[in-house]
């Protein structure tokens, strides 16, 4: 038992405990803040749900269109992210090189400054600058280096190439192999990319911001509205509804992926 | 063998990345190409706005001090929770790290709510000062609101961080080093720091570009502490100066990346969560 001959460490406990405070206490403190009639005067004025009735019928729609939008992301970089994280696994060439460099590139941008691109660029296209198709290619783009990289490093196991090489030479074409053979023995990442593509898309607020039109509202640009214009317990029953809605998505689609993790990982 | 396989490898691997690549070049790289041209059309003094303007470099230069600070400060808390977590045992254990690592999947706009909730005008701290003091002490709004909302969204990720790399390092070195008398202050820095330096520099460089571009959580506390992309967004929304504000942008963005390509030079991957 290695953990308890470690020497007690009360520096380290009295930052744990600090800093847990700290991280905690705000949550807790919001979900109180939704829950009471009059947040200046705290519990002492009741607890009620008419926050919350007030939130759903104001801003109720931004929480389908953002689980929406996260799905349609998510099947995006599938499609885009897949086959090209296999060709770049397979291609060692400086081209390739060069393109994995750039496609990450978005990551390392700040969102204000792609989006500000894409406005400039797309605009004037107006049926696209007011659908929400705008903000999806938003995220496609900032997401797809998370998928690329998660199922590219996949792609490269050794066992792969010899299970592949197998399948040619017993006549397998292409797309037998892709599909039958690669594409399941990589299906633990595709989903591990998949989640991670789901929580950033739920929550990006960077790029949404600039790309939203009042039409085109997500969970996040929500909340930064109800928070600028709207009274302190409408703002908490917002994010109350992000803490009860999108956490528990966010948990489920989790152990999904581990529950596939144990059943096709090796 | 049959002639020369009608789908070469070479086109499938080319066939293969087509639909990714045609997607990155129209929705990223043309728009950035314009994005890059855009403050030419003004003259090419506006590239360097930045840096002659006082006020765009006195917002750069907050930015960037702004997220020094809040680096080596989540750094330092990070790696002693994360050591903490690690070492010990306890019931509610893996309770507590989900809870502490939850707020990775926060959108930035919460966490700025959070520092009103505690600094603002109706915050909890504003309620104490009142009944303590008689006076409504309020700080979401400026430096120190800042400061600690970008602790709070940085500091998941270094938790996770280093509880993971602890997990990783050599008990038996330390407890060499212990039983050659050395304090504990000389474990830290000779025996843990060399160990973890490689994440440090990882998560470090990571913190700092989050922090340099996080526009949510400053977008909601509309703060009087000008930071750099609430800069670009006003001149942007409110003043439509597209190309003061795509300067400005490519700035931000060079700042950012290359701390993370310095980063990367060492040895760290920006991707990698």
């Amino acid at each position: 038992m290695r953990k308890n001959t470690q020497p007690k460490a009360p520096f380290l406990l009295a930052i744990t405990v600090l800093v847990s405070i700290f991280m905690i206490a705000p949550m807790l403190l919001s979900v109180m803040a939704g829950l009471v009639n009059n947040y200046s005067a705290g519990l002492k004025s009741g607890l009620t749900l008419r926050w919350l009735g007030e939130v759903w019928e104001n801003y109720g729609g931004t929480v389908g269109w953002s689980l929406a939008l996260a799905a349609a992301c998510v099947v995006g970089t599938v499609l885009l992210g897949v086959p090209c994280a296999y060709a770049l696994a397979r291609s060692r060439s400086r081209a390739a090189h060069i393109f994995e460099e750039l496609l990450t590139l978005p990551v390392a941008v700040p969102g204000l400054a792609t989006a500000l691109a894409l406005i400039l660029a797309y605009g004037q296209l107006t049926a696209f600058r007011q659908s929400f198709a705008f903000i999806l290619v938003g995220h496609i783009v900032f997401t797809l280096p998370f998928m690329v990289r998660t199922v590219s490093s996949a792609f490269q196991r050794d066992d792969l190439l010899a299970l592949e090489e197998a399948a040619r030479s017993l006549g397998a074409n292409f797309r037998q192999r892709f599909m039958g053979i690669l594409v399941p023995a990589v299906f633990p990442a595709i989903v591990a990319g998949s989640l991670m593509v789901f929580t950033l898309s739920v929550g990006e607020f960077n790029l949404t911001w600039m790309l939203h039109t009042p039409l085109t509202r997500t969970l996040p640009v929500g909340l930064a509205d109800s928070y600028a214009s709207m009274r302190i317990e409408i703002g908490s029953a917002y994010t109350l509804v992000f803490f009860a809605v999108i956490l528990p998505v966010l948990w489920g689609l989790q152990y999904l992926a581990n529950l596939i993790q144990k059943r096709h990982g090796t | 063998m049959k002639p020369a396989n009608a789908w070469n490898p070479r086109w499938r691997l080319l066939a293969c990345v087509a639909p990714a690549a045609v997607f990155f070049v129209a929705f990223w790289l043309l728009p950035v190409v314009r994005l890059l041209t855009l403050p030419a059309t003004k003259g090419w003094a506006t590239y360097f706005a930045v840096l002659t303007d006082s006020r765009y470099l006195q917002s750069m230069v907050n930015t960037v001090a702004l997220s020094v600070a809040v680096t080596l400060a989540t750094l330092v808390l990070g790696a002693a929770v994360g050591i903490y977590l690690a070492r010990h045992a306890f019931t509610g254990k893996r309770m507590l790290l989900s809870l502490l690592t939850l707020p990775l999947s926060f959108p930035g706009v919460i966490i700025g709510f959070f520092v009103i909730l505690l600094g603002g005008r109706q915050g909890v701290v504003a309620d104490i000062g009142d009944s303590l003091f008689g006076e409504r002490i309020t700080f979401a709004y400026g430096l120190l609101g800042l400061f600690l909302a970008y602790l709070y969204f940085s500091l998941p990720r270094a938790i996770a961080t280093y509880a993971a790399a602890a997990e990783a390092m050599n008990v038996q070195l330390e407890e060499a080093a212990r039983s050659l008398g050395a304090s504990r202050l000389r474990v830290a820095h000779d025996v843990w720091m060399p160990e973890l330096a490689p994440t440090t520099l990882a998560c470090g460089a990571i913190l700092f570009a989050t922090s340099m571009g996080a526009f949510g959580t400053a977008f909601t506390l509309a703060s009087k502490f000008e930071v750099i992309p609430i800069t670009i967004y006003n001149e942007f929304t409110n003043y439509a100066n597209f190309a003061l504000a795509a300067s400005l942008s490519i700035a931000l963005g060079i700042v950012t990346w290359l701390v993370l390509f310095v980063a990367r030079r060492f040895g760290a991957n920006p991707v990698a969560r």
